[in-house]
């Protein structure tokens, strides 16, 4: 399958009165035609920063891009002018955004936001656009769409708007669909029917969706593959049964074994020890040696390469390289992938 | 709807009749009378005069008669204008002080809301610096040194404009702008801070994300937004310029209503006192509820019906 988006050797830093931050330190990922790539990562991970800068969304001053490329379909993204990504946004890439409460306008009908990317991209006939905004509020699962397509956000429940908003998205039927952890501001049983209804519609349109959580739950539900980015670089990645099987970083270790879960026996969750690195002077080696029990000397000193576990597979740590000890993921770990195991063979 | 405006202009007679009551005996609380002079009037005269206009009735008695008059909308003669009526004086200063007021209002609106969404777009820029010094000059030059700058350069020194009177349209231009940069500079700071405000909210950058450009989405998504604060200036405003401003009419020599507010006082003339604030008062809470509708009608989150009937 062919790759849709190629982000290579991405820098994006902001200039801050504090000095430069390193948002993003470098990061290689790519999307495939109709695939699913979840990025995971804590906050202030890069993730977001990301994803923004590949619809350059970010505001600049003060980001820059520092370097490296975004080839949508080939084309460089980070060369364009904002003239030229006006005809990029909305028509071949789209974004969800994480509060549905927040991203439409108060003032305007749920309708009209619909069609206005319509009518800007595809130039057509008011009338005609309006069919077809009733026609993606029914897609979106939002009942009597007739009637909704004339209502204000605010006439609208949390859920309702995230659909609207994913209506919004799908507008002008992007070729590739970024969604900002679209189900973060949602309560759970919500949360479950915009994943449903995400991998409804990728089934229907064939989009590829680039989905940004920090919910590792959310992941092995709707991702095909999985980078997990830790300061501004991706630490891992590989397919969702190979991160959530055989992981390799320890940075994903602790983010398995921090996931909340109602059937494990431990009864505490789980946290990562001490706080995300600071960006305006990042640190030299690994950049998640000072909260990893497992670091070497070597973490502290030079930055791991991305090894490769399998074709598919890379994970950046020193791990893995052949002189390092042979270590185990925790015990904790080791459960919840026997766990994992477990309820794939169930279904 | 209907029913909400019905109940307003419920609240609207009640406020009125407040008004009418406090000002009528605030009024005859102040020492003086329209016939006190230098001269000391000789008491039959005097006693005749006061019988002609009703004033030798109880004060009771003469507030009755008041409000029974202002019920009929009738303001009674003036004490001092002989041969007038205060509806006379409304009706002849009244419609030179709303040309004057409108043009101003359309004025300072389009000018300040230009202004401050130049401001905000082009934030912390040279374009930002430049409206707000504007705006602050406008704010802090009082409006009659505004009014001999615009007389003397305009006027006197390149003779474009006449200087004053109330003739044609080219006479309105500079009492309307002098009237104008105060509000002006008010509603550009308004807007400027209002837009900044919305420019950051998310749904901007979902307007963002939709391919639209910087003029799409200021236009469609940020100014309607933005509106607000400039709307509920808005009504204290109209009529407190509808009305006219005494200084300005004075410098320009218009026959608005304007000076008539300030006259009146000094002259003791209790008819045109009462007349000119239950006239104002009426503007008042008009545009204060065209306020409230124009509040719905951008924003629909606002519902202007009755929460009980919900």
């Amino acid at each position: 399958m062919e790759n849709i988006l190629e982000v290579n050797d991405l820098k994006v830093s902001f200039n801050t009165f504090a000095g430069e931050v390193q948002a993003v330190r470098g990061v290689n990922f790519h999307v495939k035609k109709g695939e699913t790539l979840a990025i995971v990562g804590e906050s202030g991970s890069g993730k977001s920063v990301t994803t923004q800068s590949i619809m350059r969304l970010i505001p600049m001053p003060p980001g820059e891009i520092k370097g490296g490329e975004i080839l949508f379909e080939g084309t460089d993204l980070a060369q364009k002018s904002d003239k030229q990504m006006e005809k990029v946004r909305g028509k071949d890439i789209a974004m969800i955004f994480q509060d549905p409460m927040t991203s439409l306008n108060p003032t305007m009908k749920i309708g009209r936001q619909i069609m206005e990317s319509m009518i800007k991209h595809r130039k057509i006939a008011k009338t005609d656009a309006k069919k077809r905004a009733i026609e993606l509020l029914d897609l979106v699962g939002i009942p009597k769409p007739e009637q909704r397509v004339d209502q204000y956000p605010h006439e609208f429940s949390g859920g309702m708007r995230q659909r609207a908003m994913i209506a919004v998205a799908l507008a002008s039927d992007p070729k590739l669909l970024i969604a900002d952890e679209p189900t973060t501001a949602l309560d759970v049983t919500i949360q479950a029917q915009i994943l449903e209804l995400l991998k409804d519609i990728q089934k229907k349109t064939n989009t590829s969706i680039i989905f940004i959580t920090h919910d590792l739950g959310v992941v092995a539900n709707v991702a095909d593959r999985v980078a997990v980015m830790y300061g501004g670089k991706i630490v891992e990645t590989g397919s969702v049964d190979e991160v959530f099987y055989n992981p390799q970083h320890p940075y994903t270790w602790g983010l398995l074994a921090s996931m909340p879960s109602l059937d494990a026996e431990e009864g505490e969750l789980q946290a990562i020890p001490g706080s995300p690195p600071d960006l305006t002077n990042p640190p030299k080696g690994d950049a998640f040696a000072a909260r990893n029990s497992y670091a070497m000397k070597v973490d502290f000193e030079m930055e791991p390469p991305m090894f490769k576990v399998s074709d598919t597979h890379y994970a950046a740590t020193w791990l893995l390289h052949e002189d390092a000890p042979k270590v185990e993921p925790p015990a904790v770990v080791q459960k919840r992938i026997e766990h994992f195991k477990e309820k794939a063979g169930e279904r | 709807m209907l029913k909400y405006i019905g109940k307003r202009l419920l609240y609207m007679v009640l406020t009125l009749w407040v008004i009418v009551t406090v000002t009528f005996f605030l009024m005859r609380a102040a020492p003086g009378s329209p016939f006190s002079g230098e001269k000391e009037l000789p008491p039959a005269i005097q006693a005749n005069l006061e019988a002609y206009y009703g004033l030798d009735k109880s004060l009771f008695m003469q507030y009755v008669d008041y409000l029974i008059s202002v019920v009929k909308w009738d303001f009674g003669p003036s004490l001092k204008y002989k041969g007038q009526s205060v509806n006379d004086l409304i009706s002849e200063g009244f419609p030179v002080s709303f040309a004057l007021g409108m043009e101003a209002i359309f004025l300072a609106l389009a000018l300040g809301v230009l202004l401050g969404a130049v401001a905000a777009l082009r934030h912390n820029k040279w374009q930002d610096y430049t409206a707000m010094i504007i705006a602050v000059l406008g704010i802090s030059v009082p409006s009659f040194i505004m009014a001999s700058g615009l007389q003397y350069v305009l006027a006197i020194k390149w003779s474009v404009l006449p200087v004053a009177r109330w003739e044609s349209f080219a006479h309105t231009i500079l009492p309307a702008l002098a009237l104008a940069s105060t509000p002006m500079a008010f509603i550009a700071r308004l807007t400027r801070s209002s837009m900044l405000e919305v420019i950051g909210n998310d749904y901007i950058k979902t307007a963002k994300s939709k391919g639209l450009n910087s003029t799409e989405i200021t236009v469609r998504h940020t100014i309607r937004n933005a509106m607000m604060p400039v709307v509920s200036y808005m009504g204290p405003l109209i009529s407190a310029i509808l009305t006219g401003s005494f200084v300005i009419e004075k410098i320009f020599g218009i026959p608005g209503l304007g000076m008539h507010f300030v006259t009146s006082i000094t002259n003791r003339d209790y008819s045109v006192i009462m007349g000119v604030t239950v006239f104002f008062s009426v503007l008042l809470l008009v545009s204060i509820l065209l306020v409230d509708i124009a509040y719905s009608l951008i924003d629909p989150r606002i519902k202007l019906a009755d929460k009980k009937g919900e």
